[in-house]
């Protein structure tokens, strides 16, 4: 018996006793019809292969292990960013299930959302009684101040009016006249996560500004000297946008930090569950309208409310999810200049921190071929910091990435003597990625949770930044962005390459050499 | 010590009825009248718990419950390892579904095993205005390229292709003639179909009789001479490996395993079931369907077990041992020995830590009575259960099998309600899911995931009941729930108050 009480054993050594060992060879012998050992080698050996990659580059119609999720996700994420906004998505409850537990996964915190329990019946007649009795339910029971509608793909597929089904909510009393339900289409078939966060963000942003569906007068723009920022749909929104408020606050900039779900992501533990935290006013969003300029994060993430903004009178710029000193430099100074206010001595001297750190591990780092694949933005944003550091981007993969996105990539390749044999992957899956990393090997691998099996499959060494990172804790917390957060993604890497010269070299009599202890 | 014991039965009653009549307040009228239905407070000797169950959540609450796609590719196909499950429809179902039930396995992830994998045919606005029927087919097709040690396939429908109209029986009629009779199985499990992920295990159920047990030949019947000990594990879903630590049991009473289902299963093993002389049913809530078609076609006994704790385990054992001879029922008792010492040093050392603590659980499947036995064997006591996805006889068991007089029952609770319920009857532990997890830890109760064992397991056996003891210990006893508040939030004592 392998099990005892004193030292408690679970799965992880449990199983690896010879009792269980002998059961689990057993059950293959004789009842799973196992494909001889000899053939799933051969076969496993046939798809490291060129002629294998081939075969799946040329798939067309299936997805295997994308990195993307569907844009209710990200209408979501957007929603909780608002003070007291509880998201209402309007379709079958199970895709609400399946955002909450993804979401709580990854930040290891709540996540507060409703479904209007769509089932056949809607399905036949429509879900505008869901809408009627789930608002109400929903005002009564969980005090928002506001409630954010978005859609799955039952309730776009069959063709519900979201605008309608909520002024008919209002009509029969599910809510007062003058709460505010903001709304967006999310069909789960187009785009991806990024979009929806597009979608609801200015959904939300066009409800407050454009006369709150047909019931106010639209706001007029009084210009003034606020600055609006938008972070995007980003894993690392609790460190982020602390920082970025910390940067703005130095700086003295005058802002508004749109769909701010830092604190609801972050709620502390003291004996009380607080289902609304922090977020943006929903007084400061309509304001917003005022602002001098929107500035975001993540152009491929914010399109559509960019451009929204844009329409309504007011200047917006994007970054690509900016990393390591050139973004950082790139967004102060853009911020500087749209503001008018001096970058300060104590950013200047985070840069120079960021420049000392970078060159005494450069060596490190310099000449090393790493594959990325993420949302478009931050596989933008860190191919360009790892060229800062001499590195070489070789494959950059992203599963939503458009044509555009590709554009922009070759670009910053072109811009690079280091990036001659770099090459960008939009709309591929992590099964091209494998076949990548197998046919044209790189030192590492960038990207979320899910490239823990290309690491065991290809043996490359895979650093955990993206969305979601299940499998470790608290990366979330910590910045990626600006001078800091380019100091904690440097120390990743230089980590995870460390740990690996370790592992290479930590074999007693035989690589004795190598082990250092200074490095 | 837990309030339980310090009030008699008939308090508990009183408060636990209060507690009802008081979330039903927050509600409009109409949704108060269905949700009173489903609240209730166990009365001893009833055969349920009086409470309604698998009926529609209600728009707007913050129901628990998942969908059908969940039921069926989550819980009852996903985990068949050798066999490839394409999410059918848009990207996120397969996305949210991929790896997040630990459904362990053991093969070449990729090339004969699936498990942890996610393949979509990731549907597109094209594809819902011309059906997904074409791209099916061709999704078929570059699976049998890239993976041709693949067993099989099944198509789990999202709800798009219910409501577009696909025919995706005709293409996996279509394909499997293709590929020589290869096992492709449509599973009609839309998401709004039903009113919880219940429903996907019926239809995944109907699945494997109509496309795997009505198609046998000769040929895929037999792989191994039977032996009047064959036995099959149905609805074991492998969670940490539970059915593993189970099946060593059965094997160690001179019983032979001949299909798990379906945590670490294989078509094969899907096949061979039918040869099974009995089908022990452990979460009798997604597959007594087919346990019952069993019977009723192939003539094979089925009988329920549980193997949370030792009482149960052995209660259990006994059971399954009776359908057998006196070999089989010598065996158990000898299995019921061998481990008694483990279980001794595990109760002699947890117990203490653990004696007289108050759990209440929100789970789905079988678990919100079956685990009842193995907090009691640790000293502790269930004070609230309820069912995600229950049905009346999921009550019924519990009612007469496990529950004490004055348990507060909630079936499809809401968010709010046992938000509510827990602030109130402040319980030394909850056992549910993943979101509602911190929120009770926000509220510094300790929790215990108990649909995924909070990542450690198995939970199932004399083997998991020790790492079950542990757990339940660690989450109770940590030290962190004495830091919930800061110190200088609490009472001054009067000794430092003296001293100045």
């Amino acid at each position: 018996m392998t099990q005892n009480a004193e030292n408690v054993l679970d799965h992880l050594e449990l199983f690896r006793g010879p009792e269980y060992q002998q059961m689990l060879a057993n059950k293959r012998a004789l009842f799973e019809n196992a494909h001889d050992p000899a053939e799933v080698e051969r076969i496993r050996e046939w798809a490291k292969t060129p002629e294998y990659r081939e075969k799946n580059f040329a798939r067309e119609e299936l997805t295997i292990n994308p990195a993307k999720a569907c844009q209710p996700l990200g209408a979501v994420f957007a929603s909780v960013g608002f003070e007291g906004t509880l998201p209402f998505v309007h379709g079958s409850q199970g895709c609400v299930a399946y955002y909450r537990s993804h979401l709580s996964r990854h930040f290891k915190e709540p996540t507060s959302c409703v479904s209007s329990s769509m089932t056949e019946d809607a399905a036949v007649f429509g879900g505008l009684n869901n809408m009627v009795d789930g608002l109400a339910n929903s005002y009564n029971m969980y005090k928002p101040k506001m409630i954010a509608v978005s859609t799955t793909c039952m309730a776009e597929v069959i063709g519900d009016d979201l605008n309608a089904f909520i002024k008919t909510s209002k009509e029969k009393g599910s809510v007062p006249a003058e709460f505010d339900v903001p709304f967006a289409h999310t069909p789960a078939f187009v785009g991806s996560h990024v979009t929806g966060y597009d979608n609801a963000l200015k959904g939300i942003l066009e409800h407050f500004w454009d006369g709150k569906a047909g019931s106010e007068p639209k706001l007029e723009r009084k210009p003034n000297e606020r600055i609006n920022f938008i972070g995007g749909f980003d894993g690392y929104t609790v460190g982020n946008i602390r920082e970025i408020k910390r940067i703005f606050e130095v700086m003295g900039v005058d802002y508004t930090i749109l769909a701010d779900n830092s604190d609801v992501f972050d709620t502390p533990t003291e004996g009380e569950f607080r289902m609304y935290d922090g977020g943006t006013t929903l007084a400061d969003a309509a304001n917003a309208i005022h602002a001098k300029a929107t500035i975001s994060m993540q152009q491929y993430c914010t399109e559509k409310t960019l451009s929204f903004i844009e329409s309504h009178g007011q200047k917006a710029v994007s970054f690509n999810h900016p990393v390591g000193v050139s973004a950082t430099d790139d967004f102060l100074m853009t911020l500087s200049h749209i503001t008018g206010k001096a970058i300060p001595k104590i950013l200047e001297q985070e840069r120079g921190r960021l420049v000392d750190a970078m060159a005494d591990s450069s060596a490190h780092i310099h000449g090393k071929r790493f594959a990325i694949y993420g949302d478009p933005d931050l596989c933008y944003g860190l191919a360009a910091f790892l060229l800062e550091l001499g590195a070489e981007p070789t494959h950059v993969l992203s599963t939503n990435g458009n044509k555009a996105w590709e554009e922009k990539m070759q670009a910053l390749f072109a811009s690079s003597q280091y990036a001659k044999d770099c090459h960008v992957y939009p709309g591929k899956d992590l099964w091209h990625m494998r076949s990548l990393l197998f046919t044209e090997p790189v030192d590492l691998l960038i990207g979320n949770t899910y490239g823990k099996y290309l690491e065991r499959d290809t043996g490359t060494p895979l650093i955990r930044i993206g969305f979601p990172v299940f499998d470790r804790h608290h990366h979330h917390r910590y910045p990626v962005w600006g001078y800091q957060g380019g100091l904690n993604v440097l120390v990743k890497i230089l980590d995870k390459i460390f740990e690996e010269i370790d592992k290479k070299s930590n074999v007693v009599g035989k690589t004795d050499y190598s082990f250092d202890i200074i490095r | 010590m837990s309030l339980a014991s310090t009030q008699s039965v008939a308090e508990i009653k009183a408060r636990n009825k209060e507690l009802i009549n008081e979330v039903l307040k927050v509600y409009p009228e109409k949704t108060a009248k269905r949700r009173a239905k489903h609240l209730s407070v166990h009365e001893a000797g009833k055969s349920d718990c009086g409470v309604k169950s698998n009926l529609k959540s209600i728009p707007g609450v913050m129901t628990i419950r998942g969908c059908a796609y969940a039921g069926s590719k989550g819980v009852v196909w996903g985990p068949i390892k050798d066999m490839i499950h394409i999410s059918h429809g848009p990207v996120g179902c397969g996305q949210y579904s991929w790896g997040s039930r630990r459904n362990y396995y053991v093969g070449t992830t990729g090339i004969d095993a699936f498990g942890t994998m996610q393949f979509t045919s990731d549907f597109q606005e094209k594809d819902i205005v011309f059906g997904g029927d074409k791209k099916l087919a061709q999704v078929i097709d570059e699976i049998q390229g890239l993976f041709p040690l693949n067993h099989g396939i099944t198509i789990q429908s999202e709800c798009p292709v219910g409501l577009i109209g696909d025919d995706i029986e005709a293409v996996s009629r279509a394909k499997s003639k293709e590929y020589d009779g290869k096992t492709i199985v449509p599973v009609r499990c839309e998401g709004f179909r039903g009113v919880s992920q219940s429903l996907g295990h019926h239809i995944a159920n109907d699945a494997v009789r109509d496309w795997i047990f009505d198609k046998l030949t000769p040929e895929t019947e037999r792989r191994f001479e039977s032996t009047p000990y064959d036995v099959a594990i149905i609805g074991d879903y492998n969670i940490g490996g539970d059915a593993w630590s189970s099946r060593i049991l059965l094997e160690e009473m001179g019983l032979r395993v001949i299909a798990q289902w379906s945590g670490d299963g294989s078509l094969a093993e899907l096949e061979a079931t039918p040869k099974a002389k009995l089908n022990i049913l452990h979460c009798y809530r997604s597959m007594n369907y087919i346990s019952r078609h069993m019977e009723e076609k192939f003539g094979i006994p089925w009988c329920e077990y549980n193997f949370f704790g030792p009482s149960k385990i052995a209660e259990s054992l006994r059971k399954i041992a009776s359908f057998f001879d006196d070999k089989i029922r010598e065996g158990a008792e000898r299995v019921i020995a061998k481990y008694q010492p483990l279980v001794d040093a595990v109760i002699a050392k947890y117990r203490p830590r653990l004696e007289g603590k108050s759990v209440m659980l929100f789970v789905g499947g079988l678990r919100p009575r079956h685990v009842i036995g193995a907090y009691e064997d640790l000293g502790m006591e269930v004070i609230g259960t309820g069912y995600e996805f229950g049905h009346n006889d999921d009550y019924q068991r519990t009612a007469q099998h496990y529950v004490k007089d004055g348990t507060l029952i909630y079936d499809d609770v809401t968010g709010y309600e046992f938000e509510r319920f827990v602030e109130k009857i402040q319980p030394d532990l909850v056992g549910s899911g993943i979101k509602e997890k911190y929120v009770f830890q926000k509220m510094g109760v300790p929790f215990r995931q108990m649909h995924s064992w909070d990542y450690s397991g198995p939970y199932h056996g004399y083997d998991g009941f020790a790492i079950f003891a542990r757990d339940m210990d660690m989450a109770i006893n940590s030290p962190i729930w004495k830091k919930t508040r800061p110190p200088w939030k609490e009472a001054p004592r009067p000794s430092l108050m003296a001293a100045e």
